[in-house]
């Protein structure tokens, strides 16, 4: 059984990480999961969080929002619209989430559809979460 | 016969424009090279979502519970043209051929009875199609302001894209915009980005049977949105490459015409030039003849 596996981590403008890793923490949309080799193929798509990749060389973090991430038997692809490395992440960065996460939930209550506010609500409670979280 | 005096100026004149040619040709070169890069950057991600999406449009596709991106509104009536075209010109065919295109599109569809609406992302391509198609405009997407193409920018236009379609305006979407292969080569390109469609990937999942969490519905419902961003971002990179590569091209001509240019209007100059020394000494000899 192979020990590590193959991670990427792409984002619509670049790629950020491809690496082997041991094991990695998804923020998936359900729930938190942690992918190591051999894990059964999946597809899950994301919140917003952190994601934590353990390899040989070393663990790394990362923030990422919105995307999927796919697993499947030799490796594991996480595919993220924003995905910033945690140690480059600032205030003004989250300031920044945030306020486009309370946009979005202003912009959803306008309308009548209450799943999108509740999607809203949401993501903008993760978002918020994530900013404490991370203690900034 | 144009006096030396003009000649001079003229010559002056070219050489300018050589200059101003052959720096925007340099610009283009540096700016070509960072948009491949980007355009370079983003293929991994557009191609494996790309994958994901072929596989569950493949089995999700069929059933009747598919979202409407996927599966159309059930007619195709009404067509928007997204096309995606340069802020400047000054780049040889690059905004008129996407445009040509556009067009002949247009023109079939509406050859078919269908309704055709426009929407513009680009100063240029508005100004190509305003006289023949400015009553089918629906909207214009001004990226003049932006430095470098951003997911963000794509996003925006996606989300302009998607509201008009969730609001029941068209059935199918099209974009228009350029390929880069080289310098020398853009492919003018339409695809069609609503109902979306995927190319099949070959062998690269052999198969494999997905877990899906949430749902492959929910999930299916939620990439597709991404799935318009993310095939309007390719289209833009490829554009920004592709108007840099134009531009490129077109300028090195431009210089090199200007060159051209110079040495005949050079070679005139002289003949003038020596033509009136010739005169001014006819005028001496035969003066002093005269005496």
């Amino acid at each position: 059984m192979a020990n590590t596996m193959q991670f990427d981590l792409v984002s619509p403008e670049r790629s950020l990480a491809s690496l082997e890793a041991t094991a990695v923490q998804i923020p998936g949309a359900d729930g938190d999961m942690t992918a190591m080799p051999d894990h059964a193929p999946t597809i899950t798509t994301l919140r917003p969080g952190i994601l934590k990749v353990e390899a040989p060389a070393g663990a790394s973090e990362y923030l990422v929002t919105g995307g999927f991430a796919q697993i499947n038997g030799d490796g594991l692809s996480v595919l993220a619209e924003k995905a910033i490395p945690v140690a480059e992440v600032t205030r003004s960065h989250m300031d920044d989430l945030i306020a486009e996460a309370r946009a979005s939930h202003e912009a959803a209550k306008a309308g009548d559809d209450q799943s999108i506010v509740d999607d809203a609500a949401k993501l903008l409670a993760d978002m918020e979460a994530l900013g404490t979280h991370m203690s900034l | 016969m144009p006096s030396l005096k003009d000649l001079k100026n003229r010559i002056e004149s070219v050489k300018s424009t050589r200059k101003i040619t052959k720096a925007m040709q340099m610009v283009a070169a540096a700016k070509l090279r960072r948009a491949q890069e980007s355009a370079e950057a983003s293929r991994p991600y557009a191609e494996r979502f790309n994958a994901v999406m072929a596989g569950l449009a493949a089995s999700v596709g069929g059933s009747d519970s598919a979202p409407k991106l996927l599966r159309g509104t059930g007619s195709d009536d009404v067509h928007l043209l997204v096309v995606m075209t340069a802020e400047r010109g000054l780049c040889g065919g690059f905004n008129a051929n996407i445009a040509k295109l556009a067009r002949a599109k247009a023109d079939e569809l509406r050859g078919k009875g269908k309704t055709v609406k426009v929407l513009t992302v680009g100063k240029k391509g508005r100004d190509a199609l305003k006289r023949d198609f400015g009553d089918l405009f629906v909207g214009h997407i001004d990226l003049s302001e932006v430095k470098r193409i951003g997911y963000n920018n794509a996003q925006d236009i996606a989300k302009d894209v998607l509201s008009r379609f969730d609001g029941g305006e068209f059935d199918v979407a099209t974009i228009f915009y350029s390929k880069f292969v080289n310098v020398v080569t853009q492919i003018p390109t339409a695809q069609q980005v609503i109902p979306a469609s995927f190319e099949e990937t070959e062998g690269d999942d052999s198969g494999a049977v997905f877990d899906y969490e949430p749902s492959e519905e929910a999930i299916l419902a939620d990439l597709l949105p991404k799935g318009v961003a993310t095939a309007i971002f390719s289209a833009l990179l490829e554009n920004g490459a592709s108007e840099q590569g134009a531009r490129m091209s077109a300028m090195d001509n431009a210089t090199r015409n200007a060159g051209e240019m110079i040495d005949k209007l050079t070679i005139q100059f002289n003949r003038s030039r020596q033509a009136v020394i010739t005169n001014e000494l006819i005028e001496i000899i035969s003066g002093a003849e005269a005496l």
